[in-house]
């Protein structure tokens, strides 16, 4: 077996992985390893060929290839070393990493610090439970992006969409730019869960009936999916029954969530955020594990790449500190971060003490939307430490306040960071 | 006067717009968070325009399609016949970033480019 070693080793190369990367060689390490199963660089960039990436970190418009083609260049440039078709099989004690290849073989990474960069999978079907028979033609909508932008196979030609998350409805666009009819988009909340550009510029723009409040209560067919029963549901999610229909289709695409992808990580023993799925990170993105930092999808679901690379820097620029010894070795206490009134989550979860200087940016996601001007506050004990006015916030859109390091000297470490999302009109 | 709402489709944040207008002409834009909601609205209401990106099919490639995009936005009424006519399009491996598809789609004026490369599969047949 082959051993080699290296300051700062990435697991993943999609925008995560790769700022984190060029990062960590800019704060300074030496050699900084990025490992990659797929035969490509990039993640899941190259097969989301639709624009909208990079406004804000490259100060124009890029397609996902053309952004990771970006990223690729900046790290060649910074010199840092990657493998593809390398799947790292495990992470095992005091940062030794084993990884195989179909041309390498198994190799063995002795690491100063670790960033996970796996990023995210979907939710399947097998996790909605939608009853019926098994027949083929109900695919994940990035399965059917890859297949469609990948591999060149259009897998249906009348096609329901479940769910309204982004990628569902970039799919129903690309599906009907390939030829193929999309009968309708069904959504079981009664707002739209992804990006409202994407409402319209996909759903709108093409014609496409968007039904809210409903869901498949039934997929009908024997070889391939023949039909769907949809059905609208009351305020908790449960189909009211008498209002079903069906609608005749050869597939169905699920848009229904993305899960961080964290097998390594948990059997790493890093602990892991119920709410989130991914791991539970403080202000320098570092893991339960010292030296184990975490960044992008891995930890909690964005919305937009640039925030993924924005924030994989910081991480990146960490996981280099700590390699170089330059980070302090965290307390046994922390400062926990919890999510008060209408948040769902907020990452990270935790302040490390010694509050050492770096600044947090809170992100958090609220439950339910609220239309008009709304209030994040962060709250530590009795007092309110930040607070920002917003136009609206909306579960599809992430929130975040930042956090000087002046306000985090300033604070009570015995009470936790809270941080709520009210609407003062309301007065709540 | 006339009001209507939009979403602009700038970029990811998605303002609320409402477009003031008088018979045909745009009086105002209210809402948006920066000066690019104004030109989104003009351009939205007297000639809509999107980005385009699809596929096309390359022979000789490592893979079976290439990446193709708009090189600008284009008007919202050729992207479903564009789409058509870009299905039938068969380009020869290689193909680079940036290289250029179809100089001038359907009188559109707007150029089809490769949003990737495509490099040559090892050993395929000129």
């Amino acid at each position: 077996m082959k051993s080699l070693a290296c300051d700062v080793l990435i697991i993943g190369s999609g925008p995560a992985g790769l700022a984190a990367a060029v990062s960590a060689r800019d704060a300074g390490s030496e050699r900084v390893l990025v490992l990659e199963r797929n035969q490509e660089l990039g993640g899941i960039l190259p097969q989301c060929i639709h624009s909208g990436f990079g406004v804000r970190v490259f100060g124009s418009d890029h397609t996902g290839p053309e952004y990771a083609q970006r990223w690729v260049e900046r790290a060649a440039e910074a010199n840092v070393e990657v493998m593809t078709g390398t799947m790292v099989l495990e992470i095992g004690r005091d940062l030794v990493v084993r990884a195989t290849g179909a041309t390498r073989g198994l190799i063995e990474v002795r690491a100063k610090a670790i960033m996970l960069a796996m990023g995210c999978r979907e939710r399947p079907r097998g996790a909605l439970a939608i009853p019926g028979a098994r027949p083929a033609g109900v695919y994940t909508a990035g399965t059917a992006q890859r297949l469609v932008n990948i591999e060149g196979y259009v897998p249906g030609e009348k096609v329901v969409v479940l769910g309204s998350g982004d990628i569902g409805m970039i799919m129903a666009r690309r599906m009907t730019l390939e030829g193929a009819r999309v009968a309708a988009m069904l959504e079981i909340q009664p707002y739209v869960s992804g990006l409202r550009r994407n409402l319209v510029q996909c759903v709108q723009d093409y014609g496409i009936p968007l039904h809210t409040q409903t869901t498949v209560v039934e997929v009908r067919g024997k070889d391939r999916v023949e039909e769907i029963v949809a059905a609208r549901v009351d305020s908790s999610w449960q189909p009211i029954h008498g209002s079903e229909w069906t609608i005749p289709c050869d597939t169905l695409l699920l848009s229904v969530g993305l899960i961080p992808e964290n097998e390594l990580s948990r059997q790493a023993g890093v602990a892991l955020d119920r709410r989130t799925g991914g791991p539970l990170v403080d202000q320098n993105y570092q893991t339960s594990v010292p030296g184990i930092f975490a960044a992008g999808n891995v930890v909690h679901v964005y919305d937009l790449v640039d925030d993924v690379s924005e924030v994989a820097m910081l991480a990146g620029q960490a996981a280099a500190g700590w390699a170089a010894g330059r980070l302090p070795v965290v307390e046994d206490s922390h400062v926990p971060i919890e999510a008060g009134i209408n948040v769902h989550h907020v990452v990270p979860q935790r302040l490390s003490r010694p509050l050492d200087g770096t600044p947090a940016k809170l992100a958090c996601r609220v439950q339910q939307p609220i239309e008009e001007t709304a209030l994040i506050a962060v709250r530590n004990g009795t007092a309110t430490l930040a607070q920002r006015r917003l136009r609206y916030a909306r579960p599809s859109e992430m929130l975040d306040i930042e956090m000087p390091a002046s306000l985090l000297r300033t604070l009570d470490p015995s009470a936790s960071l809270v941080v709520d999302v009210t609407c003062p009109e309301r007065g709540r | 006067m006339e009001e209507r709402d939009l979403i602009c489709v700038t970029c990811p944040v998605g303002c609320n717009l409402t477009a003031v207008l008088d018979g045909d002409e745009l009086v105002e834009v209210q809402g948006g968070r920066c000066r690019r909601g104004e030109a989104f609205a003009r351009e939205e209401i007297t000639d809509p325009r999107r980005m385009l990106a699809t596929t096309v099919r390359v022979a000789g490639g490592v893979g079976p399609l290439v990446a193709v995009r708009s090189a600008e936005p284009m008007p919202k009424a050729l992207l479903l016949p564009a789409a058509d006519l870009l299905r039938r399009v068969v380009l020869k491996a290689p193909v680079s970033l940036h290289q250029v598809v179809i100089a001038d789609l359907l009188d559109s004026g707007v150029a089809i480019i490769a949003s990737r490369a495509m490099p040559a599969a090892q050993g395929a047949r000129d």
